[in-house]
């Protein structure tokens, strides 16, 4: 889950990282009173993607009539498909120097990462790889201040400066362990009169650690569609084609997609309905691709500890309750195959056994291919 | 001969009273595998598909010698469950669990190696050996047959479609591993490749690999260096940057994960990459030369 600008900085300045003054602003008016409080400002907008500043997304205002006129034309527009619904106004910064620094996880050396570079204010994907310095973290020892000497060795940072760093590198680890982030990112760290600041930051929570977290604010990022499907316990990403697309496990769900695409359709969705989801489950994601009105459906299952018979009875079960107006492909193979074939032929669905031959007809009736 | 499961390993399960637990336990059993004991706090004394429980790994060990563990608690306990077992002596866990929090998955993965451990997982399906008649994980037991191939996954039902085609091709399996769907997982793809390299009964190898991290690149610097052939099949070619495909690790983030990527490394070290699943049988025969 990732966490809004605002958010993030609160915890950093709550782990003793210093952050430029700032507030919330959901309304022009805010705006306004934020900048008569705080002066000369920069109006960033809180949204959940990079390179918000070259979209338009950050504006400076002096004074707090020209604040009232930013926050206008700020909130409520468009920025990259997310629409801006809050403000973050923060001090102006008169900064000397960009840095970057970030703790993340690296999946191949299943090891924290700590990188930092010199020339921060862009994406570091964009950086050149020698200019950034990278250190994986031993786990059982975790981050003390030498290891942020040395970077800030390999910097080139003035002997002060690398003090503070060091001193910031093991607040900004404490931060990613305590917090369970997947990524927690300071980029520029602003050189401001000799100190550092964290002038912009990205915070991204592990999913699966929030249970854990209890006190986080709940961030939604998805569509109310996917937002829907996710209550219900399925993986499901919404996508621009128009066949909707369920199968039993998350590789199988992507080989799917995968298949349609081969044939020359294009799929509506990800929807994997559980490596052993049962009747009522695979019933309730059914019934949410029947809702989304597609050009046709395919379930696609291969059956292990899903079981080809509650497949059978789960489609049944959506066809009587709410009917599926729509061209329907299956394909069921697997455990209890027998079974759940017998009882879509008894509603007139014939299963197919292949998937390639699935896939490809479910994009024949879609009117789509090649 | 087989990698990492061997026909003769005494396996224990951790969490044997749930439903999975109970359900996989009779499964595992039917298949061969020796299931010797299974944990759960509390229930000692009673028997689950007439294998006993012990309220602890240490109490397993000391009355079964057992050296492996399958672990079905929840994601919350399974770093609990986790150590418990490493602790304990077990040298083969496998972790079945999704939603595992990555930092435990760090500690977990960290203290394995510390022991000289091998983990399988989390977000797994496990590991089969069908020569040897043995298995840990939630696999069907039907759709393998003992041969040759190693087959190495990071996806479950995936893999199934796969290994079954195997199968019905006439390319039965020496072992089939799933490393799991998570970010941080035990195995690797070139930690498995190189225990395949070194297994004499092993001719060839499937790697099912899909979107996310750079497991594949890494592997395709091996795969130079390995003598055996190698078809694989990567999901995710449709998949949109940004957005987690079912599995935690399944995501193209900041440009890294991509399939052209994979592909392309793993192209480059001589691995036949097919476009999609119903391919891997058939390139595999045609790459033994049958």
């Amino acid at each position: 889950m990732k966490q809004y600008e605002y958010m993030a900085k609160g915890h950093l300045s709550r782990q003793g990282i210093k952050i430029p003054p700032g507030q919330v602003a959901d309304t022009p008016e805010e705006a306004r009173n934020a900048v008569a409080e705080i002066g000369p400002a920069a109006l960033k907008a809180q949204v959940l993607v990079g390179g918000r500043g070259k979209a338009g997304g950050i504006k400076f205002a002096r004074t707090p009539d020209e604040a009232h006129a930013v926050a206008e034309s700020i909130l409520g527009m468009d920025l990259k498909g997310y629409r801006v619904d809050r403000l973050y106004v923060e001090g102006k910064l008169d900064i000397d120097q960009e840095l970057y620094v970030s703790v993340t996880t690296d999946r191949n050396v299943k090891a924290p990462l700590v990188m930092a570079s010199a020339q921060g204010g862009m994406e570091i994907e964009e950086l050149a790889n020698e200019l950034i310095v990278r250190r994986h973290v031993n786990p059982r020892v975790g981050v003390m201040p030498y290891l942020g000497r040395e970077m800030a060795q390999a910097m080139g940072l003035t002997p002060s400066l690398s003090r503070e760093f060091a001193d910031l590198l093991v607040r900004l680890y404490r931060i990613y362990r305590d917090l369970d982030a997947e990524l927690v990112e300071i980029n520029p760290l602003a050189v401001v009169d000799g100190h550092l600041v964290a002038a912009d930051a990205r915070l991204n929570i592990d999913d699966s650690a929030l249970y854990r977290h209890p006190d986080l604010p709940t961030v939604v990022e998805g569509s109310a569609l996917e937002e829907k499907v996710h209550a219900l316990g399925l993986a499901y990403v919404e996508l621009e084609g128009d066949i909707a697309v369920m199968a039993n496990g998350a590789g199988m769900a992507m080989a799917t997609l995968d298949a349609i695409q081969y044939y020359g359709g294009k799929p509506a969705n990800f929807l994997d309905a559980g490596g052993g989801a049962t009747v009522e489950p695979t019933a309730q994601a059914l019934g949410v691709l029947v809702d989304m009105h597609p050009k046709a459906i395919f379930i696609n299952i291969f059956g292990g500890i899903t079981r080809c018979d509650d497949v059978a009875q789960a489609i049944v079960q959506v066809r009587r309750r709410q009917g599926i107006p729509v061209p329907l492909v299956v394909r069921l193979v697997g455990t209890n195959e027998r079974e759940g074939v017998a009882l879509l032929k008894g509603e007139g669905i014939a299963a197919f056994s292949e998937m390639s031959a699935a896939a490809q007809r479910v994009v024949e009736l879609a009117g789509e291919g090649r | 001969m087989a990698i990492l499961l061997r026909g003769e390993d005494r396996i224990i399960v951790q969490g044997v009273t749930g439903n999975q637990g109970r359900f996989h336990t009779r499964q595992m059993l039917d298949y061969g595998a020796q299931v010797v004991g299974g944990i759960s706090p509390g229930k000692a004394g009673q028997t689950v598909e007439g294998v006993p429980v012990f309220d602890t790994v240490r109490q397993a060990v000391q009355a079964t010698t057992a050296t492996a563990s399958i672990v079905f608690v929840p994601a919350a306990f399974a770093k609990d469950a986790a150590f418990e077992a490493l602790e304990n002596g077990i040298r083969l866990l496998v972790l079945i669990p999704e939603h595992i929090a990555v930092q435990d998955s760090i500690d977990i993965v960290t203290r394995a190696q510390d022991l000289g451990a091998v983990v399988i997982g989390p977000n797994t399906f496990g590991l089969i050996t069908p020569g040897e008649h043995t298995k840990m994980g939630i696999m069907p037991n039907h759709i393998y047959k003992p041969g040759k191939i190693g087959v190495v996954a990071r996806s479950g039902t995936l893999s199934y479609e796969i290994a079954f085609s195997l199968s019905n091709a006439g390319l039965g399996q020496s072992t089939v591993v799933g490393m799991g769907g998570d970010p941080v997982v035990g195995q690797t793809f070139i930690s498995v490749l190189k225990a395949f390299h070194h297994d004499p009964e092993t001719e060839a190898v499937v790697m099912v690999g899909e979107i996310g991290g750079s497991a594949e690149e890494e592997a395709a610097e091996y795969i130079q260096t390995l003598h055996k052939p190698v078809v694989a099949y990567l999901a995710g070619r449709s998949a949109p940057a940004g957005k987690r495909m079912g599995h935690a690790g399944a995501i193209i983030e900041r440009g890294r994960g991509t399939l052209e990527s994979k592909e392309r490394a793993l192209s480059a070290a001589g691995v036949r990459v097919v476009t999609m699943p119903w391919e891997v049988a058939p390139a595999m025969r045609e790459m033994l030369g049958q």
